[in-house]
């Protein structure tokens, strides 16, 4: 047998990606899409430039208008109005399709669809082989549904995708959220960057190290040993950021600088979100 | 209770006979005594291990000695004085301290936020510390990062980010752990030319290194430690010379290689940046 002829099987075998190959792209799509959203939140669009807390505020509200709506022609007016704000924020379509529209029809279809079969009502169809009936009322819920679920997380995707993460915590201070979370949420978004890239980097060692693919005990034994490495150099990182904080005068209270200041275009953006959402809310009841 | 003010010549840090231990079988320092008088530019050089970052630690008041005794500023340094925000707060203000690994000290959202934040734990005036972030973001070159969350910085833009972080409180001491440790020749030059000029002369520098090639530059006195005690003193002149003395401490090693003609030459060879002690 030629060196070719022992490589080749072993090729073909590969195509199916193995646990350390699929760990480090996924840890590599974790970063990129971060990367991306903070490149998107510092576009100069529509909604980018406006102050995190009223985005926050009118965002929010627009999420709840539509959760709450019993319309559906509200619910399709806010869906309208949230693409017409990411084109002027300059997200892409296709962005909102592939991160919140694709998997939101998934998942959501696959609750809405029994109740298609399975709501009381007026048959409007039925299914050629399995004879059950469409009612009209469960085609209504199913589309209540999935239009409600659609254009509240394309608001909240809006929100994270024009506004940098850091930005949107402080703001949720206004929502009286406390100091003490906001500083947690913020230092775990800061940190899990250098934990995936420390993983990411194991992950890449070990490959350069490995030939062909792991058997499944294999696998979950790498990953039990990967965790167990990164936990304990989470450990060493937290003590000795903990000494960094101390050493700059931290003494178990957290204080932070508001640096938020209200100019005109971010009034205008508030009375904006209210011009919408309070008729939302009005209509829709 | 507040820190003694001292004359302009007066000692800022005296070691006596410390110990630290992290465990029973780990010994990290092992009767260290040394002076340091205000002014002076300190360098510690050691191998990896020698107990020269938990030294700095210990100045930093972040570890207390298992044995011996730390003045600063003539004070004792105890872990029951720091629980008195007075002296805590006139300490912090006084002695700052510039990690090895730059990603443990920049732990804030944005470099803004990471430059101000010593500020206001210390409760300086909000005004204030926005004016003064501003000052030494430029005074430090990295305005154009202000927004930019620490993880998306280079490797010497950390290292310029950290260095704000500490100088905005305008210490008198300045430690120093490893500088130069995983910077590229530009980072690191910058950070020895910030070291030189840094306060004209007035404002003590104790730095970390096994990078022997900066150390007359940035000091005017060295220690050399090896497994937890001071095996030398010195000016930093002498101590380089002293080549039996680097070979004997692990801070160069014979190195051998090939010319293109084939003659095997060796010579001495030292060593630039490294790991964490």
């Amino acid at each position: 047998m030629t060196l070719n002829e022992q490589v080749l099987p072993q090729r073909k075998a590969k195509r199916r990606k193995s646990f350390v190959e699929k760990t480090i792209l996924g840890l590599n799509a974790a970063m990129e899409q971060s990367l991306f959203a903070e490149e998107k939140a510092q576009a100069k669009g529509l909604l980018q430039p406006i102050d995190p807390r009223v985005k926050v505020i009118g965002l929010l509200s627009l999420v709840f208008a539509a959760a709450l709506s019993r319309s559906i022609v509200v619910i399709l007016a806010l869906f309208v109005t949230v693409i017409i704000l990411a084109l002027l924020s300059r997200i892409q379509i296709r962005t909102l399709a592939v991160r919140i529209w694709v998997p939101v029809l998934l998942f959501t279809g696959v609750i809405a669809l029994p109740a298609i079969f399975i709501t009381p009502g007026t048959p409007i169809a039925m299914l050629p082989v399995l004879g059950w009936h469409i009612t009209a009322q469960g085609v209504a819920g199913a589309t209540y549904l999935i239009t409600r679920v659609l254009t509240a997380s394309t608001f909240s995707l809006l929100l994270i995708l024009t506004t940098p993460w850091m930005q949107v915590l402080k703001a949720l201070r206004v929502l009286r959220v406390p100091v003490v979370m906001v500083v947690i949420l913020g230092m775990t978004y800061r940190y899990i960057f250098l934990m995936l890239q420390i993983a990411r980097d194991m992950f890449e060692s070990r490959q350069s190290r490995m030939i062909g693919i792991l058997a499944g005990p294999d696998q979950r034994r790498l990953a039990a040993a990967s965790v167990g490495v990164l936990l304990g150099k989470s450990f060493q990182l937290s003590n000795d950021v903990y000494m960094a904080m101390q050493s700059r005068g931290f003494r178990g209270e957290v204080y932070t600088l508001d640096d938020f200041q209200m100019q005109r275009h971010d009034w205008l953006a508030l009375l904006g979100f209210a011009f919408v959402a309070l008729p939302a809310f009005w209509f829709g009841a | 209770m507040v820190l003694k003010e001292t004359k302009l010549t007066d000692i800022v840090f005296e070691c006596q006979n410390v110990m630290y231990r992290y465990t029973a079988d780990v010994t990290a320092l092992n009767g260290i005594s040394l002076t340091i008088e205000r002014g002076k530019r300190i360098a510690i050089l050691g191998a990896n291990g020698s107990g020269k970052s938990t030294l700095l630690r210990i100045l930093d008041g972040l570890y207390f000695p298992t044995g011996g005794q730390v003045l600063a500023f003539g004070d004792p340094l105890t872990e029951e004085r720091f629980q008195d925000d007075t002296f805590a707060f006139g300490f912090r203000r006084r002695v700052a301290l510039v990690f090895q690994n730059p990603d443990v000290q920049l732990f804030n959202p944005t470099v803004f936020d990471e430059v101000a934040f010593g500020p206001l734990q210390l409760r300086w005036p909000k005004d204030e510390i926005r004016r003064k972030v501003t000052e030494m973001m430029d005074l430090m070159q990295i305005s154009h990062l202000k927004d930019r969350s620490p993880h998306r910085l280079s490797g010497g833009e950390k290292k310029r980010v950290a260095l704000a972080s500490v100088l905005i409180l305008d210490p008198e001491i300045l430690l120093m752990d490893e500088p130069t440790a995983a910077l590229d020749p530009r980072s690191q030059s910058q950070v020895v030319d910030f070291l030189v000029d840094w306060g004209g002369g007035a404002k003590t520098v104790i730095t970390t290194t096994h990078d022997l090639d900066i150390v007359e530059t940035i000091a005017d006195h060295a220690y050399i430690f090896q497994n937890g005690r001071v095996v030398t003193q010195g000016l930093p002149h002498e101590i380089m010379r002293d080549e039996a003395l680097l070979r004997q401490t692990n801070l160069i090693h014979a190195h051998r290689h090939a010319h293109t003609t084939g003659e095997v030459h060796v010579h001495h060879h030292l060593h630039g940046a490294h790991d964490h002690d």
